[in-house]
């Protein structure tokens, strides 16, 4: 194991599959010469050379559809799309294509493609430069949706999307790159397609993904030490395909739910959490799906209105006290206790 | 045309008089040269092989000189604020560009409309708007010129007729377009300037909008600011076309290069330009610059080299106009400095409005939703349930 923050796990995990496949190779942005607009790929031009690390024209829709070809042609492309905001630009290759060449052709021509973007708000940075919008691909058969919340994770995901033969967005977090944590030093990749209970507990099932699930394991943590509350928290890891089974089994055993996103509420990846829910697990809850989510604004640029729009610890915090008051109500009423 | 203005690169001597049709014949020459040119390529820069400047040329250059002062103070004083974390966001800079933006600037008519991207504090101070309201939205006040809804990127003002600085690069281009659509359509004898930087020569939408703009004879004015660089990028290393005004061949659109650090060289040509397109012949005009700071204000470009960025203060085109004001006894050294001080203290005051101005009220969070109020509008809080939770009268309880 090695301390390292998630930005280090990420270049260290792209230089390691650099290294072990002459055919991985990245493609972007600023990602040579200016060394990454987040600096995940820097000093990959000295060693790898232009060849492995090609920095772009700022021309999204171009190099992710360039991508998709090379890797149609068995090259194993890692593409970084410097916020996700951009690959709004990408949007008809990635979905059009990517997501359909495997399908389309009958399984003859695979994309082995990785996209790696990061979302994230609360930087003032306005209504274009804010959105969290993984939903768009979460949405979409045949792509692959990862989310990592630390070091670890950042890894296990990259190394298995890299290896991946189907297309895989994976998302980052322009707030969690300077987190920390442990990281194994084996190259085992995570399974895509599988959620992690990150805590347990009994209480209550908390919900995220991303810097969503870093909240949730935060909360959880101060609501044991201030309240003696045992939390349940679920990472997510994967969006799409998304593991239902433990999030309903979490649930069966806790009996309630809150789900953090930081997306919008309206049809937003909480909903999809929240039908899940309702349909594995509806005769077990003791009170309705809470979920907590940005305000449906384009975000302001404003620092207090901004603040506002975002979901804060606090929210979360109330979210779980009025869900347990909820548990609690329902429980006098049919006389019943889990005790 | 002055001696300034820009003919092709590979032919800096050429008389530019003939390239104001001659763009729509740039058109077959292949790519020459895959570097870009050297700004002491592109212009000459000896001020004694100048015609004498006129006085009415004269009036226009001090007015020229106290507007580039004032951006280049306005700028100095935003990118304070922003080191001392009192701005947010993203911070661009029109500092080593003034020259460019008063030119064209100069070029319009109030009644005219411009499109830009997010470097863009110089142009809304330029299309008349209070630097007061502009500075109010770079801290993201009440009295900002966006209401402190858009930032540093997204400036706004219908009544000045800026129509936005954008954020997503190249989305202003369709945009333009389409406003420069809405005049012809009203049959106005309005104008649309679009500009964008270098690096966004090369996303999608400026090839469609271009070829749009051609096809249907769309009265707008695409600038391309050529600063050298998109973030680290340089032309050179982005674009296969490195002399960006001649991707206008491929639209059978009239274009120019020009001196970007030359007001004078701007203005006339931004008039050219303007006035092309006021009789229903979209242009691209290509304006040669410099970038003297990072991207932004947090950039420290590590990417140039120390011996490019020693050179840079040969380039920076407010105090080359101090000279020149000097030499050709235009205005006394004396005269310059005020100019100098009375618009430091205009950046001042507004910075001071800034400060003082107040916050948007969280109430009004949700006041721009929609235009036309909507059942159902989702207005809620972050934290808020969707629901009072519902409880079942207990009678109905297993039912
Ligand atoms: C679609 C999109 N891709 C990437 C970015 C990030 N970005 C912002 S500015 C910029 C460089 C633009 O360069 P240029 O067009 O030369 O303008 P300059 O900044 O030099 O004025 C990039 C890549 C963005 N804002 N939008
Ligand atoms: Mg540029």
């Amino acid at each position: 194991m090695t301390m390292k923050t998630y930005r280090q796990a990420l270049h260290d995990t792209l230089r390691a599959e650099m290294l072990r496949d002459e055919n991985v190779f990245l493609m972007g942005e600023e990602i040579g010469v200016f060394e990454g607009s987040y600096k995940i790929t820097a000093g990959l031009l000295a060693e790898f050379g232009e060849k492995r690390v090609k920095d772009t024209p700022i021309a999204e829709e171009g190099f992710t559809g360039a991508a998709i070809g090379a890797a149609m042609l068995g090259l194993r492309p890692v593409v970084e799309i410097m916020t996700i905001n951009f690959s709004l630009l990408a949007l008809d290759q990635i979905v059009n294509h990517a997501a359909k060449v495997y399908g389309m052709f009958g399984g003859q021509a695979k994309v082995p493609l990785v996209i790696r973007t990061p979302g994230g708000g609360g930087q003032q940075l306005g209504a274009t430069h804010s959105q969290n919008i993984e939903l768009y691909y979460a949405f979409v058969p045949g792509m692959k949706v990862v989310a990592p919340s630390t070091p670890a994770d950042a890894k296990a995901l990259l190394l298995a999307a890299i290896r991946d033969d189907d297309p895989v967005l994976f998302l980052e977090n322009l707030a969690l790159y300077n987190t920390k944590g442990e990281v194994p030093d084996d190259d085992r990749p995570a399974e895509i397609g599988k959620a992690k209970i990150a805590r347990e507990g009994h209480d209550l099932t908390l919900i995220g993904y991303s810097r969503m699930a870093y909240i949730a394991k935060n909360v959880a943590e101060t609501l044991a030490e201030s309240e003696g509350l045992d939390i349940e928290v679920i990472d997510l890891m994967s969006l799409r395909p998304l593991d239902r089974e433990t999030i309903v089994n979490s649930v069966k055993k806790t009996h309630a739910a809150v789900v953090l996103e930081d997306d919008w509420l309206t049809y937003g990846i909480g909903a999809e959490i929240a039908a899940t829910i309702s349909d594995g697990a509806f005769d077990y809850l003791d009170a309705p799906v809470r979920r907590v989510a940005m305000a449906e604004v384009p975000m302001p640029y404003s620092k207090v209105l901004e603040s506002a729009a975002m979901p804060t610890n606090d929210d979360v915090v109330n979210a779980i006290f009025q869900t347990l008051e909820a548990v609690g109500r329902r429980l006098k009423k049919v006389g019943q206790s889990h005790d | 045309m002055t001696d300034n203005a820009l003919t092709t690169a590979d032919e800096p001597t050429k008389k530019a008089s003939t390239k104001k049709v001659a763009a729509k014949k740039v058109t077959a020459k292949k790519a020459s040269s895959k570097k870009a040119p050297a700004r002491s390529a592109i212009a000459p820069r000896n001020a004694s092989r100048r015609a004498a400047t006129s006085k009415e040329d004269g009036a226009r250059l001090v007015k020229f000189y106290r507007d580039m002062m004032l951006i280049r103070r306005f700028e100095e004083r935003a990118a304070r604020a922003y080191t001392e974390a009192l701005i947010g966001g993203y911070c661009h800079l029109n500092l080593g560009e003034e020259a460019a933006v008063v030119g064209l600037m100069g070029a319009l008519r109030d009644t005219d409309y411009l499109f830009t991207n997010y470097r863009e504090h110089g142009y809304a101070i330029m299309r008349g708007i209070d630097p007061n309201r502009a500075m109010a939205e770079l801290y993201g006040r009440v009295d900002g010129v966006s209401k402190g809804w858009g930032g540093s990127m997204h400036m706004f003002d219908m009544s000045h007729r800026l129509l936005g600085g954008y954020g997503i690069v190249g989305g202003q281009l369709p945009l333009a377009t389409g406003a420069a659509l809405a005049i012809k359509y009203r049959g106005l004898d309005e104008v649309v300037m679009c500009t964008m930087g270098d690096g966004t020569a090369n996303i999608g939408a400026f090839h469609e909008s271009l070829n749009i703009a051609a096809l249907w004879d769309l009265p707008v004015v695409f600038v391309v600011i050529n600063n050298g660089l998109g973030m680290g990028t340089t032309v050179a290393k982005a674009s296969a076309e490195p002399e960006i005004y001649k991707r206008a061949s491929a639209y059978a659109m009239a274009a120019e290069r020009v001196d970007g650090l030359d007001p004078q060289a701007v203005f006339d040509a931004a008039q050219r330009a303007v006035a092309s397109a006021r009789a229903g012949h979209p242009f691209l005009l290509e304006v040669v610059s410099e970038r003297l700071r990072g991207h932004s204000v947090v950039d420290p470009a590590k990417y140039r080299s120390a011996e490019e960025v020693s050179h840079l203060a040969q380039f920076d085109p407010v105090p080359n106009l101090a000279a020149r004001l000097i030499k050709e006894k235009i205005l006394t050294a004396a005269e310059v400095h005020r100019i100098d001080e009375e618009q430091s203290a205009l950046a001042d005051a507004a910075d001071a409005f800034a400060q003082s101005s107040a916050h948007p009220d969280v109430a009004t969070l949700f006041d721009y939703n929609y235009a036309t109020p909507v059942a159902n509008d989702s207005r809620r809080l972050p934290g808020e349930a969707l629901f009072v939770t519902a409880q079942r009268p207990s009678a109905e309880v297993g039912r």
